[in-house]
């Protein structure tokens, strides 16, 4: 087996897309100033509540809608506590993170009876998506065709969050609350329901990246399946600035590593090893990764 | 006869304390009224009300005749007040245009049309003569332009009353000018002007009316034409300003000596700065902001380090020494920005006056520090400078002081350290009158007292009231020396344009 082909693109394709999505979804709540740790539950519960809606409706769209449902309300939990209550959202985050594993598995034995991993062969994972034109196109349609509907879908949701943040009024608005809230507020803007409206776009982008988890990658459901990917979707936030073109390049990157660790246990390298590579990159990231506040607009600061 | 604005017989309590007590104030069409008055006197509180920040507890405000009643800032700029707030309310990422336009751009099919925004700011710029450059980004734009944007964002929400909190506090002289000029362009058009200072020259040359708040009342409503700064002063103080004191002559020993002082980082910052100060003299530093002097300041009290030269306090070298060894050394500091430097504001009054205390032997015994003897002293400090520090006094979050009240805290705790040398930058920055005059006064007699001052500050009255000697500072260098008898603003004010003047020969110490 070869180390780089052009399935391993391929697969990068396929691997990036919960990051990806992710960490457009934390880039949203970056945006207005609040720095979502609870990524990692967020998509996790998306992976779960996927499954729980596919076997109960048979529908892969209901099962996709209802894993967004059930996260926008996690997220509107998280909106509460942080914004409502005002509690610190670095500890909020983690609340969530840790709830989200607990329930996923407690509710794993609850609703399925089963202990550690969920899968029914008789349900249908995401269907492949065959472009036309494209996949007859001998190298590009190994590479872009084929993949579930959801992959396409979150390259779509990076290019309309950058004609939403650059392009619209709303969208400019959310920038502006990120930037200063003080001077948002004192133009009349509607702060809070911002805030609000960027973390429940969060959440139904997290439970479309924990949909194509369970349902895109495998068709199954196992305890801790993020396995880290929410943080890692944290880390590729940051390094992108939270540019929505910028996360898109970052996420590659991951995904990249995600999809060669894969590759690597082909070549006999022990599982444990190879699965290090992403957060290996991860920390690597960490120093390059500077704080975008500190670098402009201190302007008005100069008294 | 119906007023653009009337308020009437405003009142606003907080629980005990009578913040506006029957303020009443008419504005015309077409008329600056300044509002004046010392810190605490209530200018603010009554603003928060006209703009819906606040609500009265009793009174009432006409526009145009007809009473009205503002939920919050939206509804008073709905109805056409505009507020430039002192410290300004921008996107330093965002454009001049976006900036303008915000809460209020023009849009398609919820698209933002920023190509619109810019024609939009561009015609309005015109309109009112008030130049910008609508693509430029706000962080770029300096401090003058900034303000303009501010304005400018006011009257594009369709402002017809525009109020200007403090606006000149943070100019230098020139951009002054041009605000005061902007200021009479808008009357002209139309526009009427609320302008709220505590500075009187500027108040004299740009207002027809004048109204003085002091405690919470007014204390008298003047036509410009019928008044004048002593007249404004004793209104706005209660009382006579008292002269400063007589300054002794003193021919001290050199108490400071900065040494070829040169500071690069990216690009030079000092250049090969030589002076001196000695025992009972002040030495004022003028300049425009951003020639130097805070890299001097920090160079001397030890927060930057110097690429080359020397610096000697009390005869021992400091070059490049910590903060604390330098203070031993001799020398304390009232740092030029209260809060990055000076205070820390999450914590109590009495923690940030102890700070630079903690380890002398009165406070401070076997690693435990003795509180209650240190508060008296506190206590003496907030009774001798009048500091208003709140409901839980002496542990109020410093944060919660005004920034006068702060500011006097910290000349306090630095008088307090009876050093040799006293590094004052801005000390009477955002303080009243009647602080001023006493802080000038415990400078005053500090000085006479042999010790030396050294003074930055962007108020060239300050300056010439206290200076023994002026050095002006231009890119980095010290562009002039001059001495008391020869100073004037003129002569000043040359120099810090980058301008030569006849008569004052380079002295380098």
């Amino acid at each position: 087996m070869e180390l780089l082909d052009w399935s391993l693109i391929s697969s990068t394709i396929r691997m990036v897309t919960p990051i990806l999505l992710a960490a457009l979804g934390g880039a949203l709540c970056a945006r207005v100033g609040i720095f979502n740790v609870g990524l990692e539950g967020l998509v996790l519960v998306g992976a779960f509540s996927a499954i729980v809606g596919n076997h109960f409706t048979g529908s892969l769209f209901l099962a996709i809608l209802f894993a967004a449902l059930v996260c926008v309300l996690f997220s509107l939990l998280f909106a509460y506590m942080t914004i409502g209550l005002r509690a610190n959202e670095i500890v909020v985050g983690v609340a969530i993170n840790f709830l989200a594993l607990g329930l996923t598995t407690f509710a794993l034995r609850a609703i399925f009876g089963v202990k550690g991993a969920f899968y029914d062969k008789e349900m249908a994972g995401l269907p492949k998506l065959d472009i036309p034109v494209i996949k007859d196109i001998p190298v590009l349609g190994d590479i872009f065709s084929g993949h579930s509907p959801l992959v396409y879908l979150a390259f779509i949701a990076a290019i309309v969050l950058y004609l939403f943040f650059y392009r619209t009024v709303t969208g400019f608005r959310v920038l502006a609350v990120g930037l200063s809230p003080v001077a948002a507020r004192s133009l009349g803007l509607k702060v809070t329901g911002l805030q609000v409206l960027a973390i429940t776009m969060c959440g139904i982008l997290c439970g479309v990246a924990g949909a194509q988890l369970s349902l895109g990658q495998v068709t199954m459901f196992t305890e801790g399946m993020t396995a880290g990917r929410g943080f890692i979707a944290l880390v590729a936030m940051m390094m992108g600035q939270s540019h929505p073109l910028g996360i898109l390049a970052s996420s590659f990157l991951f995904g990249l590593m995600d999809a060669l660790s894969i590759r690597l246990q082909g070549l006999s390298l022990p599982t444990q090893f190879t699965s290090m590579l992403p957060y290996v990159l991860t920390i690597i990231a960490m120093f390059f990764v500077k704080e975008k506040s500190q670098a402009g607009g201190r302007g008005q600061s100069s008294r | 006869m119906t007023h653009r604005l009337e308020m009437k017989q405003m009142t606003k309590k907080y629980g005990e304390f009578t913040a506006n007590d029957q303020v009443s104030l008419t504005l015309e069409a077409g008329e600056v009224h300044a509002i004046v008055g010392e810190n605490g006197a209530g200018k603010t509180t009554l603003m928060r009300m006209l703009y819906g920040m606040e609500q009265p507890t009793a009174g009432e405000i006409l526009l145009n005749g007809k009473p009205v009643s503002f939920r919050g800032p939206n509804d008073a700029i709905r109805n056409g007040i505009g507020m430039v707030h002192q410290h300004f309310m921008l996107f330093g990422e965002f454009s001049v245009a976006e900036n303008i336009v915000i809460g209020y751009e023009p849009k398609q099919a919820g698209f933002f049309r920023r190509k619109e925004a810019v024609e939009k700011v561009s015609a309005l710029s015109e309109q009112y003569r008030i130049p910008i450059n609508p693509q430029a980004r706000v962080s770029t734009c300096s401090v003058g332009e900034q303000q303009r944007v501010e304005i400018l964002k006011v009257l594009y929400q369709g402002a017809d009353i525009i109020v200007l909190d403090e606006p000149t506090a943070v100019l230098t002289p020139l951009e002054v000018k041009d605000l005061l000029q902007t200021i009479r362009n808008l009357a002209a058009s139309g526009k009427s002007v609320i302008l709220i200072t505590h500075k009187l020259q500027e108040v004299m040359e740009v207002s027809d009316r004048i109204t003085v708040l002091r405690g919470g009342r007014v204390t008298g409503t003047v036509s410009r034409h019928e008044t004048n700064v002593d007249d404004l002063a004793r209104l706005m103080v209660g009382r006579e300003l008292e002269e400063l004191s007589q300054r002794i002559p003193l021919e001290g020993k050199r108490l400071l000596h900065v040494d070829q002082v040169t500071v690069r980082e990216k690009q030079t910052l000092l250049d090969n700065v030589s002076f001196a100060v000695h025992h009972g003299e002040i030495v004022g530093i003028a300049g425009v902001s951003g020639n130097g002097q805070s890299e001097l300041l920090q160079v001397i009290s030890g927060l930057r380090p110097v690429q080359a030269g020397k610096i000697h306090l009390a005869g021992a070298d400091v070059t490049n020494k910590s903060v604390e060894s330098i203070r031993q050394a001799g020398l304390a500091h009232i740092p030029e920005d209260r809060y990055m430097w000076g205070t820390a504001k999450q914590e109590s009054v009495e923690e940030n006056a102890l700070m630079g205390y903690q380890r002398k032997p009165d406070y401070y015994r076997r690693g435990v520090i003795l509180r209650d003897a240190f508060r008296q002293v506190v206590r003496g400090w907030v009774d001798r400078f009048a500091i208003k520090t709140g409901s839980r006094q002496l542990q109020e979050l410093a944060g919660n002081l005004s920034g006068g009240n702060l500011q006097k805290l910290i000349v306090a705790r630095e008088l307090g350290q009876e050093t040799p040398l006293l590094v004052a930058a801005e000390p009477t920055r955002g303080v009243d009158i009647g602080a001023m005059e006493y802080i000038h006064q415990a400078l005053i007699e500090k000085r006479n007292s042999g010790d030396g001052i050294l003074l930055v500050s962007s108020e060239l009255s300050e300056i010439l009231a206290l200076s023994d000697r002026i050095l002006v500072m231009y890119k980095g260098r010290i562009a002039g020396e001059l001495a008391r008898s020869e100073a004037t603003e003129e002569k000043i004010s040359v120099l810090m344009a980058g301008g030569n003047v006849h008569g004052s020969d380079q002295r380098a110490v």
